[in-house]
């Protein structure tokens, strides 16, 4: 299997601080990969990498074919309906490669919605709208950063539904990157914990989640319950 | 009553012609956030290029036309030099418009001297509801509203023009979905570059102009223009229209004197409301 994502001895400085040091990760193709850490880890920073919004100091990043992001906060076109923000998702692919009807067919709850100013949505309803904005990139792989970040738990398991629908029917590739640690491990198949801008642990995320480190400083403390 | 008709549809082509340039503003201050004190240097060039294209013997309309390509070359040049490099501020952008506006004076002396130009319009006087007025300034009217209603199909209907608003609306998520926001600023400095080209072509048969015709622009233009908080330009246009009107009442009861007072007055009164509202408006973003 090849990577769809390989990053290798990844080094970020911001103004002489090092944000990320030596970072190694790779997600295969079709594999769901996630990625916790704690606050100030450098998670966003490795998403601003990955997407291109920010050049590395050194070390490779290599992207078989095409990554879209769902940023943190949502970052939505506020004064834009929703269907222009979902336009605004296909701009790279050119006119024809703006018609957003597929997404409607995908993500069904967008389509009652798609005149409405995006400003004016809840936060589950803006994390949908920046997911189909993200999958109107035609991605073969989505980085998804904070995808529970302030939402209540009835809307995130919804989004997981979504998520989990595209990543087994359509093969899509995701990296979670999560503060929710539990939620991510559940989740995907493979994790990696970012601690101070450096990878302390990666493997299995069963084997990951029964970790003493990890259960001590992501789960709360408590040995997860075996599944 | 006639003459009250004829000040309205007098300041309603002044106004055009305010509304314009700030509509050129809010064009550029939406997509990069820089207050673009050149504004009034690409009508006034718009203008003297069309004065000399109509002497050396090109028909109206082409001149016209001519001027305001010049006008958008201007404002694309502006732009690269303001926000060409990576990185720059707002602020530091806004203090390089101010460096150029007054870089075009010289041009513009060294190129048209430092007499009065003008070129002939729509000649002739039209007649409306018994006010009699140049027929030039119905024109003014005639082409402003269409380059209004162009401009908002535009910014809402094209994705080009969509592009420009998610600058504006979110200039972050722009660059994750993969927009160029710095050459959407250029492209927006181009676009108020010729609606300020448009604003000098079109009010010069009635206003002459000189290399510092560009401050009156911009003085009335801005107070158009943060009516709307500076960005959204059909409140500038109302905003220049009504200025125009107020002006031209006041030149017309009170006396030719208190023009530009109008405008300041205006401008300060509606900045200390929003300042009190809703806070200063914003100078980075």
């Amino acid at each position: 299997m090849t990577g769809v994502i390989e990053v290798r001895d990844l080094v970020v400085r911001y103004s002489g601080a090092t944000a990320l040091d030596g970072i190694d990760l790779t997600v295969h193709e079709n594999e769901m990969v996630a990625l916790i850490g704690a606050n100030g880890a450098g998670k966003s920073t490795l998403v601003k990498v990955l997407s291109g919004l920010l050049r590395p100091e050194s070390g490779t990043i290599t992207v078989a074919g095409r990554l879209s992001q769902v940023p943190e906060g949502r970052e939505m076109f506020p004064d834009l309906s929703v269907d222009d923000n979902l336009r605004l998702g296909g701009w790279r692919n050119g006119r024809k490669g703006r018609d957003t009807t597929a997404i409607y067919d995908l993500l069904p709850d967008l389509a009652p919605i798609r005149a409405r100013k995006a400003g004016a949505l809840s936060g589950g309803q803006q994390q949908m709208v920046a997911i189909g904005r993200a999958l109107m990139a035609r991605p073969d792989v989505l980085v998804v950063d904070e995808l529970s970040l302030g939402l209540a738990p009835l809307v995130v398991a919804a989004l997981v539904d979504h998520l989990r629908f595209l990543h087994t029917e359509r093969g899509l590739a995701v990296l979670l990157i999560e503060q929710n640690a539990r939620l991510a491990l559940d989740l995907c198949r493979r994790a990696y914990v970012l601690e101070a801008g450096r990878i302390a642990l990666h493997g299995p995320a069963r084997e990951l989640s029964r970790d003493p480190r990890v259960t001590a400083a992501y789960l709360g403390g408590h040995v997860a319950v075996p599944r | 009553m006639s003459d009250l008709i004829g000040y309205l549809l007098t300041g309603l082509g002044i106004g055009a012609g305010f509304a314009l340039v700030g509509s050129g503003l809010v064009a550029i201050y939406r997509v990069t956030r820089v207050v673009n004190f050149a504004q009034g240097a690409f009508a006034v060039l718009a203008a003297m290029l069309t004065s000399s294209l109509l002497g050396a013997g090109l028909p109206h309309g082409v001149a016209e036309v001519g001027g305001v390509v010049l006008g958008a070359l201007a404002g694309l040049i502006v732009g690269v030099i303001a926000i060409g490099r990576p990185g720059t501020s707002p602020g530091t952008s806004l203090i390089v418009t101010l460096g150029l506006g007054v870089l075009a004076y010289a041009v513009e002396v060294l190129i048209w001297g430092d007499q009065p130009r003008s070129f002939p319009g729509v000649s002739g006087v039209a007649e409306v509801g018994g006010a009699r007025l140049p027929a030039h300034y119905l024109l003014i009217l005639a082409v402003t509203a269409p380059v209004f209603l162009v401009m908002a199909w535009f910014f809402a209907r094209t994705d080009l023009g969509r592009a420009l608003s998610a600058c504006a609306s979110n200039r972050y998520a722009a660059q994750v979905v993969g927009i160029d926001v710095r050459r959407m600023g250029l492209l927006a400095f181009a676009i108020g570059g010729a609606l300020g080209g448009l604003a000098g072509v079109l009010t010069t048969p009635v206003q002459q102009v000189t290399f510092d015709s560009d401050v009156t622009l911009i003085v009335n233009g801005f107070a158009a223009a943060v009516l709307g908080g500076l960005t959204r330009p059909m409140v500038a246009l109302a905003g220049g229209l009504l200025l125009g009107v107020a002006q031209t009442l006041a030149a017309g009861y009170g006396g030719g004197a208190y023009q530009m007072e109008v405008a300041l007055v205006l401008m300060l009164t509606v900045m200390i409301i929003q300042a009190a509202r809703t806070g200063p408006v914003p100078e980075t973003a």
